[in-house]
């Protein structure tokens, strides 16, 4: 049995695991490799398989097939109560029936550790819950029962930390303090974490590592800053953040880049970050790198410049303005300008160009649904 | 009386008790107290009054006087010992059998077949199904099925658990299965009722905080099914203890396995000893009021509730 108190993280494997349930395929040729002490992020929309994953390395579902390595070692088969693994629960599941603090004390209990009800209380305190140590956990609010979770959780020093929607149940401002506070432990304790979410900007802020999933396969893993930077495929590209995308067959071809026309225009893209340089691909750019111009600019070969379009909507949404401008046989841009007074003043119905650095274009590898390949 | 104190003071107050105590809810409240009042306390006024009562002098069979006879209380507790004690002996036995049939049933239907709700629906009916013919009825059948020369009975001289000249009918055993048999359903539907609520969520949880699934049904599933259990056993315990058909001869039962219910039984219809047979009720319905407050006191389940 997997007794032995792990106080560091240890390194995740999934190598190539498959989830059938009946009638459908929730995970499908699964790889995924943790590093120890990563806090690493399953993104993704709801029925992806994202819980599914985490369900299999907590023990709590058996993949069809594949393997679960946790440092080394094969665990597929061993059961949850013997993985040292500990997951914070989306419905949180605290134990009615006990205290706050034998809730936290439970798993030391089951594993007949020395002072337990120290360490429980110690973990209490680290989520500054102590003074409700015999409170019942329905007389707690939602964001008191997930520290409690988190602290039932993270007493027991789990080799790996499983994280799944913790902070969906909460209202903004206390997600945040929660996203802080859980990076902060994190941090200290030096634990592999493992948080499963649907929550773009959370995976981005607190991770070191974002997988985002899509149909039962991880589309692309990364640094959230490179992610978000270079998408490879139109859902991560349109998950993570927002993406104006081009379409077009490659009319020009160099040594560095290729472009594509759509209606007149040409779109560049730099060839290191295109994922294809062959036939027709997707282009994009993200809303905020972009620019637009009453008239238009004399900018060199380094920059992209299109339209002229109308703008059919002006939305403030306090830090910045996002406008949707409609460029005849493009489709529809949409581009954010910060309001710090430097974007020019325009109104409904003004005629203007959107420009942007090539180098802040994407090429893709698929094409957005719809779009037959010619 | 009461009901005119009860008339008499509403219009005195606010609006809000007004309405708690309009003439509608008067209404709603009054069959019940009638009826509680009419078939509850007057055979238990009754009840009480005749068992203080003391013969008559004449010596008639049959013929008692109003009296304040407390000795009948002692007189019935030293007279029928062997059978108050079999009686509680019988219904805990029973109890606890029916439990340990039960409580695995009532999980299977509640929690395995939670996917499958025809199944569970058409398991909950089968369960219910014995209800459709009287309990008199298939106790006689048991009669029937477990009678000296039943291939039962042959099974149990064939493999030497009863001596050829012992039989199962009129047994302890013959007792106790038949308590057992006509009582579980009062014990599995309470516990169905609280097992179809249990969170499986909770026992995900135990299990990855390193309870054994042992463990996780000792931490988890049982303290969380304890009002299930309690209902359960009231459901069971209290009318097996007062039971007087399945101990009878008549049915399962023989004249060494009489309980309290058969005494009162006995002292009203044959002997009628109308005093002793009251005294033996009052004292039974006494002993398990003590019984069953002791237990649920006990059992501290009013955290769950």
């Amino acid at each position: 049995m997997a007794t032995s108190n792990a106080f560091a993280g240890a390194d995740l494997e999934l190598i190539d695991i498959r989830k059938d349930f009946p009638g459908f395929t929730a995970l499908d040729d699964m790889d995924l490799h943790i590093p120890a002490g990563q806090f690493f992020a399953l993104l993704g929309p709801s029925g992806c398989g994202k819980t599914t994953t985490l369900r299999i390395v907590a023990g709590l579902e058996t993949p069809t097939q594949g393997q679960v390595m946790l440092g080394g070692k094969d665990i597929t088969a061993a059961k949850p109560h013997e993985r040292p693994i500990n997951t914070v629960f989306q419905s949180y599941a605290l134990f009615p029936h006990m205290t706050v603090l034998d809730n936290v004390a439970f798993g030391l209990r089951q594993r007949k550790v020395a002072d337990a009800q120290k360490l429980a209380v110690d973990a209490l305190n680290l989520v500054e819950l102590g003074h409700l140590a015999d409170r019942r956990p329905q007389q707690l609010s939602g964001g008191q029962q997930q520290r409690v979770a988190l602290a039932r959780a993270l007493v027991n020093r789990p080799s790996l930390l499983l994280l799944d929607e913790p902070l969906g149940a909460l209202d903004l401002k206390l997600r945040r303090q929660m996203q802080i506070e859980l990076k902060a432990i994190q941090l200290e304790v030096g634990l592999t974490f493992l948080h499963v979410t649907h929550d773009q900007e959370e995976a981005m802020d607190m991770a070191d590592i974002v997988a985002v999933m899509n149909k039962g396969r991880i589309e692309q893993m990364g640094a959230p800053e490179v992610l978000y930077d270079r998408p490879k495929t139109v859902f991560v590209s349109k998950f993570l953040g927002q993406s104006n995308l081009f379409v077009g067959d490659i009319v020009e071809k160099n040594a560095s880049s290729v472009s594509i026309e759509v209606g007149g225009n040409k779109i560049t893209v730099d060839k290191k970050r295109a994922e294809k340089h062959t036939g027709k691909i997707a282009i994009g750019v993200r809303p905020e790198k972009a620019d637009f111009h009453e008239k238009k600019p004399k900018l060199g070969a380094d920059h992209i410049v299109i339209g002229p379009g109308e703008i059919i909507d002006i939305r403030f949404t306090g830090v910045s303005n996002q406008y949707l401008i409609d460029i005849p046989n493009v489709g529809e841009i949409t581009v954010f300008a910060q309001n710090i007074g430097k974007s020019p003043e325009v109104a409904l119905g003004a005629q203007v160009y959107v420009s942007w650095k090539v180098e802040h274009s994407y090429g893709l590898a698929d094409l957005p649904s719809g779009i037959e390949e010619a | 009386m009461a009901f005119a104190a009860f008339g008499g003071g509403a219009p005195a107050k606010d609006n809000s008790t007004k309405r708690k105590g309009g003439p509608i809810v008067l209404a709603l409240i009054l069959p019940g107290l009638i009826y509680l009042g009419l078939f509850f306390m007057t055979p238990l006024v009754s009840l009480l009054v005749t068992a203080l009562e003391s013969p008559d002098p004449s010596g008639a069979i049959g013929a008692y006087f109003y009296d304040l006879n407390f000795g009948n209380f002692a007189t019935v507790l030293t007279d029928y010992m062997p059978q108050i004690l079999r009686s509680f002996g019988y219904a805990f036995a029973a109890t606890v059998f029916a439990l340990a049939i039960s409580y695995p049933l009532a999980y299977f239907i509640g929690v395995k077949l939670r996917t499958s709700p025809l199944i569970q629906r058409l398991m909950l009916t089968l369960v219910i199904a014995p209800f459709f013919i009287s309990f008199l009825l298939r106790t006689i059948a048991w009669k029937q099925l477990l009678s000296d020369d039943s291939g039962f009975v042959s099974l149990l001289h064939s493999l030497h658990i009863l001596a050829p000249s012992q039989f199962f009918l009129g047994s302890d055993a013959a007792v106790i299965f038949g308590l057992t048999y006509n009582f579980i359903p009062f014990m599995t539907l309470p516990l169905f009722t609280n097992l179809e609520r249990l969170d499986t969520r909770l026992l995900e949880a135990a299990s990855d905080l390193y309870a054994s699934p042992n463990k996780v049904f000792r931490k988890v599933t049982l303290p969380l099914s304890m009002p299930g259990i309690i209902s359960g056993t009231l459901l069971t315990f209290i009318p097996i203890a007062g039971d007087y058909v399945n101990a009878s001869r008549d049915f399962l039962g023989s004249s060494k396995t009489s309980m309290i219910g058969t005494m009162v039984e006995a002292d009203f219809l044959q002997n009628w000893n109308y005093p002793s047979a009251s005294a033996l009720s009052v004292l039974l319905m006494g002993l398990i009021l003590v019984m069953v407050t002791v237990y649920v006191r006990r059992s501290g389940t009013e955290d769950l509730l």
